[in-house]
C-alpha cells in the first residue's frame, strides 16, 4: 500500500508517564501490550512506576453489541454464497447474486435503524456521539455497496442504468420527504416557504408524479398561474422514461426524449413562465440547464445527486462507460473550488471509473474494520470482476481481505467461530491460518474444548485434535478426574495417555489395596484394548471379579495368561503372584501341573532378572515372599500331580 | 409447518427454555428465558413473544421476540430450568448454582439465592478449592439437583443454605446430564457413555444401576424421559447417535438411531404430545422426530420443500405399545424434519411447550416457532 500522508493518531496510555520512564511494548494477534520499563529516562526523578500493563486494542467496532448482529447476519449470507450453485450460468446467476447483495445491504440497513434508535434513546452525550458517528459510517457503507451493486453485480446497461442510479439517488437523499409533508399538513400549502423547494426536489429526482401533485395545489390555489402550471404538468406528464419493463428499444427512447426536449426549449423560448421565477426555473432544469440545476445545490446537498439529475435531463440513455467523465465534472462543478472530495467522494469516483481496485484500497484505509471490504470483495469475486493477479505475497486480494478480517473475529473472545468458516473458503492460506489460530483460544470448560475440538476433526486437523486432547487430558488428572481424563484419550486415541492413566489406577491400587472409581474399570468395553496398559487394567479387574464370584478356575487361567501374554507389566508380577498365593492354598486343585510349572518359571523369570547387587540389598519381606510362594507352587505342584494321575472313581 | 425467522441478540445462546403454563391454562407459553455462554459478561435474558391481540396478514402472528429484562451472570451459563412461575435456577462454568427471581410487576431479574461452591476440584496437596463447572441442574420444587464436570451430585432445597445431600465422587468422569427419573430418583450420563440411576432414598453413594452401550464407550450428553411412561429414556451422544432405552430391562438400549453428524446437545419429548421427539446439535440441525400414527394417513406430498424429510417404510398396525420402543424403527413409520432453514453454526438449546418451540445457536440467534403442529 502506499504511504499515508496523515498523522498517526496519538494514544494515551493511563498511568504510564512516558516522559519519564520508557514504554515497552509486543504485537499480539489483534493487539497490543504496553507495559512501563524500569528504564528511566534522563533527568528524571525516581518514582514508582505503573504496575499494570494495558492491552491496546485498535478494532473497537468488534466489541460493539449492534455490529455484533452485522457480522452473524452477514456470516450466514456469506456461508450461502459460498455453498450455492456455481453451475447456475448467466441471468440466473445474476440474479441470484443481485439477491446476495441486497442481503448485505439490508442488513446494514438494520443495523444502521438500529443504531439510530440507540442514539436517539441514550442520554449520555459521548454514547450519542458514538452511535451517531457510527450511524454515518453505515449510511456511507450502504451507499457505497448500492453503487457498487448497479455498477458491478447488476451492471444495468444503458437506459436501466439510470433508472437504477436515480433509485439509488432516491433511497440515499431524503430529507425531502420530511420537507414536503410538513408543506402539505400546512393549511395553505402553495404558500407555504418551502412548497417550491419541494417541487423543486422532486423534479431534480425525477419524481415527476408526485411533483405534478404539488403542482395542481398550486393551480388550485392561484388561479392567474394555472395557465402555465397546465403547461408545466403537461410536460412533466409526457416526459419519455424509460420504465424495467417496456420493451421500447434505447434509440426509440432516445426520438422520443429528443422531441420532448425541443417542445420544452419552445415554451421557454416563447416566454410562457416568464411571469413566475419559479416554474421558469423548472422548465431550464427539464432542459437540463446546469446552471438552474446548480442554483438548486442545498436541496441536493450532494454532487452524486448532481451527476444524477444532469444525466437525467440531459443524457438520460448514457452509457456505464460514459459514466466517468460526467461524474469527474460533475464533482469539479458541485464542490466549485471551495471545497476538496472527502474520502467518501474519492471511493464514489473511483467506482463511477470502474476502478474496482481503487475503490476497494481507499475502502479499506478510510474504514477501521475489515468487514466491508472482506464482503464485498468477496462478492465482486464471485461475479468474476477481480482478476486473479497475485499479490506479492503470495495470495489474492479476496484471500488477503478474508484472512485480515477473519483474524481479526479470532482476537474476540466469541467471534471466533464466525471466523472458522472464513478460513475454510481461503483456498490458499485459510488452512495454516486455522491452524495457528485454534491452538490459541483459551478452553475454559469441556463444552468449549468440544466444539473446538469438532471444528477440528471435521477439517482433518489431527495434530491440533491430538493436542487438544492431551491438555484437558492433564487437566483432568491433575483434578483427579481419571475417567475425564480417560475419555480424552480414546477421543484422541492416544496410547500414551491411556498408559498413563492406567498407572495412576495402579498406583492407586497399590497404595490402597482396592480400586478406585470401579464403575469406569468394570465398564471400559473395547476402549480397553487402546492401550496394553489399558487392557492389563481391565483384565486385572476382571479377575478380582471373578475371584469374588468364587470362579476359581476361570480366575486363575486369566491370572496366568495375563502373565504368560507378557500383558502385565514387570512390576506388577510380584503383586500377580502373591495374588495366586490364596488360589494355592485353596483345598481344591485350582492350576493344573502345566499351570503351575508356567507359575513358577514367572517367579523364576522375576528373581532371575534382579542383579546381584539387588539380591543382597532386597529386604526381609521380599525373601519371605518368594519363600512362600516357592512353598506354596511346589505343594500345589505336588497335589496337581497326584490329582491328574489319579484315575477318575468309576 | 411455517419458517422460522432469527432473531439476532449479539450473544450466543447456550440455553433456553420456556416459562411453564400453569397446569389449567390453555393458552400457549408467552415468556422465555436465554442464558449465554463464551462472553466476557454473560447474561441471563427474559423474552417476551407477545399476545394474540395482533394478528399478520394471513391471520398469525409473526412479531419478534421482545427483551423484557436481563441480569449479569458470573460465568457461562451451563444450564438453566425454570423453577416455578417466577425463579430460574441457572447453573455456571465457575460452579455454582443461582436461583434468579423474575419480578413481573416491574421486569427484572434479581438473584434470590446462589450456592457458591457446589461443584469443585479438590487438590490434595495444597487446600486450594478451584471451580468445576456445573454442568447440568433439574428441579421439581422444592428440590434442585445439580451435576458437573467434579463428578458430584448435589441435592439441594430453595431457601436452604447448605445442600440436603451430597454424592461425592459420583462419578469418575464428567456429568454432563442430569433429569428425574422419579421423584426420588435420577438419571445421569456421562463422558464414558454411561446411563446411571441414582436413588436418593439409600443412603450409600452408589448407582442403584447402571447402563451403558456395548460398543465404543462415546460420552452422553443429554437425557430426557418419556412424560407418561417412565421406563423410556432417551439420551443422545457425542457422535449424535440417538439412543432410547427401557430402564426395567436389560443393560442396553432397545434402540439406537443414527441421528446427527455432531455431538447431539439436548433432546427433549414434547411434553404434552410424546410421540413427538426434538433433537438439537453441534452440526447446526434441530430435528423434529414424529411417531405418531395419524401421519400414516397423510399422503406423502404433505410436506413443502425446502426442508429435508426422511419418511421410512409403514405398517398398517400400530400397537399400543409405544412406538420408541419398538426395536426396529423403520419397520414403524417415523418421520423426521429439520426445522432449521439455513444451518451453519450450532444449536445448542430448545425447548418445546405445547404448539411452541424455541432455539439458540452459536450463531447468536434464536428462532421462535409458535405453530408446531399446524
Amino acid at each position: 500500500m502506499d504511504e499515508l500522508d496523515v498523522e498517526p493518531p496519538l494514544t494515551l496510555i493511563p498511568g504510564v508517564d512516558s516522559n519519564r520512564k520508557q514504554m515497552c511494548f509486543a504485537w499480539g494477534p489483534g493487539e497490543m501490550l504496553v507495559y512501563e520499563t524500569l528504564f528511566p529516562k534522563e533527568c528524571a526523578e525516581k518514582r514508582p512506576g505503573c504496575p499494570n500493563i494495558f492491552i491496546v486494542r485498535k478494532d473497537q467496532d468488534v466489541y460493539s453489541q449492534t455490529l455484533r448482529k452485522l457480522f452473524n447476519e452477514s456470516h450466514g449470507i456469506f456461508v450461502g454464497l459460498q455453498r450455492s450453485e456455481e453451475e447456475l450460468a448467466g441471468k440466473s446467476r445474476k440474479a441470484q447474486l443481485v439477491r446476495v447483495s441486497k442481503n448485505y445491504r439490508s442488513v446494514i440497513r438494520a443495523c444502521m435503524e438500529e443504531m439510530h434508535q440507540l442514539a436517539i434513546s441514550t442520554r449520555d452525550p459521548e454514547l450519542q456521539c458514538q452511535h451517531s458517528t457510527q450511524v454515518s459510517i453505515l449510511s456511507a457503507m450502504e451507499l457505497i455497496w448500492n453503487l457498487c451493486e448497479i455498477l458491478f453485480v447488476e451492471v444495468a446497461p444503458a437506459g436501466h442504468l439510470l433508472l437504477h442510479l436515480l433509485d439509488w439517488v432516491r433511497l440515499h437523499v431524503c430529507e425531502v420527504d420530511s420537507m414536503v409533508r410538513e408543506v402539505l399538513s400546512s393549511e395553505n400549502p402553495s404558500k407555504h416557504k418551502d412548497f417550491w423547494n419541494a417541487v423543486d426536489s422532486f423534479v431534480l429526482q425525477g419524481r415527476m408524479d408526485d411533483a405534478r401533485h404539488l403542482l395542481s395545489k398550486e393551480a388550485s390555489a392561484n388561479p392567474t398561474s394555472m395557465g402555465m402550471c397546465k403547461i408545466l404538468d403537461d410536460l412533466m406528464k409526457k416526459m419519455p422514461i424509460l420504465s424495467i419493463g417496456n420493451t421500447q428499444t434505447l434509440t426509440e427512447m432516445e426520438l422520443k426524449w429528443q422531441h420532448w426536449h425541443e417542445e420544452c426549449q419552445r415554451y421557454l423560448q416563447d416566454g410562457t413562465f416568464a411571469s413566475n421565477f419559479h416554474m421558469e426555473s423548472i422548465c431550464k432544469i427539464l432542459l437540463g440547464d446546469e446552471n438552474a440545476i446548480l442554483e438548486k445545490k442545498e436541496l441536493m446537498t450532494t454532487w452524486y445527486h448532481f451527476l444524477v439529475t444532469r444525466l437525467v435531463y440531459s443524457h438520460p440513455t448514457v452509457k456505464p462507460v460514459e459514466l466517468r467523465f460526467y461524474a469527474q465534472s460533475s464533482l469539479d462543478l458541485f464542490l466549485g473550488g471551495e471545497s476538496s472530495p472527502e474520502p467518501l467522494d474519492s471511493i464514489l469516483m473511483a467506482a463511477f471509473e470502474f476502478e474496482i481496485h481503487q475503490v476497494i484500497k481507499e475502502c479499506s484505509i478510510a474504514l477501521s474494520n475489515w468487514w466491508f471490504v472482506a464482503h464485498l470483495t468477496d462478492l465482486l469475486d464471485h461475479c468474476k470482476l477481480l482478476q486473479s493477479h497475485n499479490l506479492y505475497f503470495g495470495s489474492n486480494m479476496r484471500e488477503f481481505l478474508l484472512l485480515e478480517y477473519a483474524s481479526g473475529l479470532f482476537s474476540h473472545h466469541s467471534l471466533w467461530q464466525l471466523g472458522v468458516d472464513y478460513f475454510d473458503h481461503c483456498p490458499e492460506y485459510g488452512k495454516v491460518y486455522l491452524e495457528l489460530h485454534i491452538e490459541r483460544i483459551p478452553l475454559n470448560t469441556e463444552q468449549k474444548a468440544l466444539k473446538v475440538l469438532r471444528i477440528c476433526e471435521q477439517r482433518q486437523m489431527h495434530e491440533q485434535v491430538r493436542s487438544i486432547c492431551k491438555i484437558m487430558a492433564m487437566k483432568a488428572v491433575r483434578n483427579n478426574r481419571l475417567g475425564s481424563a480417560l475419555s480424552w484419550s480414546i477421543r484422541a486415541k492416544d496410547a500414551a495417555f491411556a498408559t498413563l492413566i492406567s498407572d495412576r489406577f495402579l498406583k492407586d491400587y497399590c497404595e490402597r489395596g482396592s480400586f478406585s472409581d470401579l464403575d469406569l474399570i468394570d465398564n471400559l468395553g473395547p476402549s480397553m484394548l487402546l492401550s496394553d496398559r489399558l487392557t492389563f487394567l481391565g483384565k486385572y479387574r476382571e479377575f478380582h471379579r471373578l475371584y469374588g464370584e468364587k470362579w476359581f478356575s476361570e480366575a486363575a487361567k486369566l491370572l496366568l495368561m495375563l502373565m504368560t501374554a507378557r500383558i502385565a507389566p514387570c512390576s506388577f508380577w510380584m503383586t500377580l503372584l502373591t495374588d495366586a498365593l490364596p488360589l494355592l492354598e485353596q483345598k481344591e486343585v485350582i492350576f493344573s501341573a502345566e499351570q503351575t510349572y508356567e507359575l513358577m518359571r514367572c517367579l523364576e523369570d522375576l528373581t532371575a532378572g534382579k542383579t546381584d547387587n539387588q539380591k543382597l540389598q532386597v529386604d526381609d519381606v521380599e525373601t519371605t515372599k518368594v519363600e512362600i510362594l516357592r512353598l506354596a507352587l511346589a505343594r500345589n505342584l505336588a497335589r496337581a500331580i497326584v490329582k491328574e494321575g489319579t484315575l477318575e472313581g468309576s | 409447518m411455517e419458517d422460522f425467522s432469527a432473531k439476532f441478540v449479539s450473544q450466543k445462546i447456550s440455553k433456553t427454555r420456556w416459562r411453564p403454563v400453569p397446569a389449567a391454562a390453555l393458552q400457549p407459553p408467552e415468556l422465555f428465558a436465554t442464558g449465554s455462554w463464551d462472553n466476557e459478561e454473560n447474561k441471563i435474558s427474559v423474552w417476551s413473544v407477545g399476545d394474540f391481540g395482533s394478528l399478520g396478514p394471513n391471520g398469525e402472528y409473526q412479531g419478534e421476540p421482545q427483551l423484557l429484562c436481563d441480569i449479569r451472570h458470573h460465568g457461562d451459563v451451563m444450564d438453566m430450568q425454570f423453577f416455578d412461575q417466577e425463579r430460574i435456577v441457572a447453573a455456571s462454568s465457575t460452579g455454582s448454582v443461582t436461583i434468579f427471581r423474575h419480578h413481573q410487576n416491574n421486569q427484572t431479574l434479581s438473584i434470590n439465592q446462589r450456592w457458591e461452591r457446589a461443584h469443585y476440584h479438590v487438590d490434595p496437596d495444597t487446600p486450594f478449592y478451584g471451580g468445576a463447572s456445573c454442568t447440568g441442574v433439574i428441579c421439581n420444587n422444592p428440590e434442585i439437583v445439580t451435576v458437573g464436570e467434579d463428578g458430584r451430585i448435589n441435592l439441594f432445597r430453595a431457601d436452604h443454605r447448605e445442600a440436603v445431600r451430597t454424592i461425592e465422587n459420583a462419578d469418575s468422569s464428567t456429568l454432563h446430564a442430569v433429569t428425574f427419573l422419579r421423584t426420588t430418583e435420577i438419571l445421569t450420563v456421562n463422558s464414558i457413555g454411561q446411563l446411571k440411576i441414582w436413588d436418593f432414598r439409600q443412603q450409600r453413594n452408589e448407582p442403584s444401576q447402571i447402563f451403558s452401550l456395548t460398543g465404543d464407550r462415546i460420552p452422553l450428553h443429554c437425557v430426557d424421559r418419556h412424560p407418561n411412561q417412565q421406563h423410556i429414556v432417551a439420551t443422545g451422544g457425542q457422535d449424535g447417535m440417538l439412543s432410547i432405552w427401557d430402564v426395567r430391562q436389560g443393560s442396553m438400549p432397545v434402540s439406537l438411531l443414527n441421528a446427527h453428524e455432531a455431538e447431539m446437545w439436548e433432546v427433549h419429548f414434547h411434553p404434552s404430545n410424546p410421540d413427538h421427539l426434538f433433537t438439537c446439535s453441534e452440526d447446526g440441525s434441530l430435528w423434529h422426530w414424529d411417531t405418531s400414527t395419524d401421519v400414516s394417513e397423510k399422503p406423502s406430498f404433505f410436506h413443502q420443500g425446502g426442508r429435508s424429510t426422511t419418511l421410512l417404510s409403514h405398517t398398517a398396525n400400530q400397537s399400543v405399545i409405544s412406538a420408541w420402543l419398538s426395536n426396529n424403527p423403520t419397520k414403524d413409520r417415523m418421520e423426521i424434519t429439520n426445522l432449521v432453514p439455513n444451518q451453519t453454526l450450532s444449536v445448542n438449546s430448545l425447548d418445546v411447550l405445547g404448539p411452541c418451540l424455541v432455539c439458540g445457536t452459536d450463531a447468536e440467534a434464536i428462532y421462535v416457532n409458535r405453530h408446531l403442529f399446524a
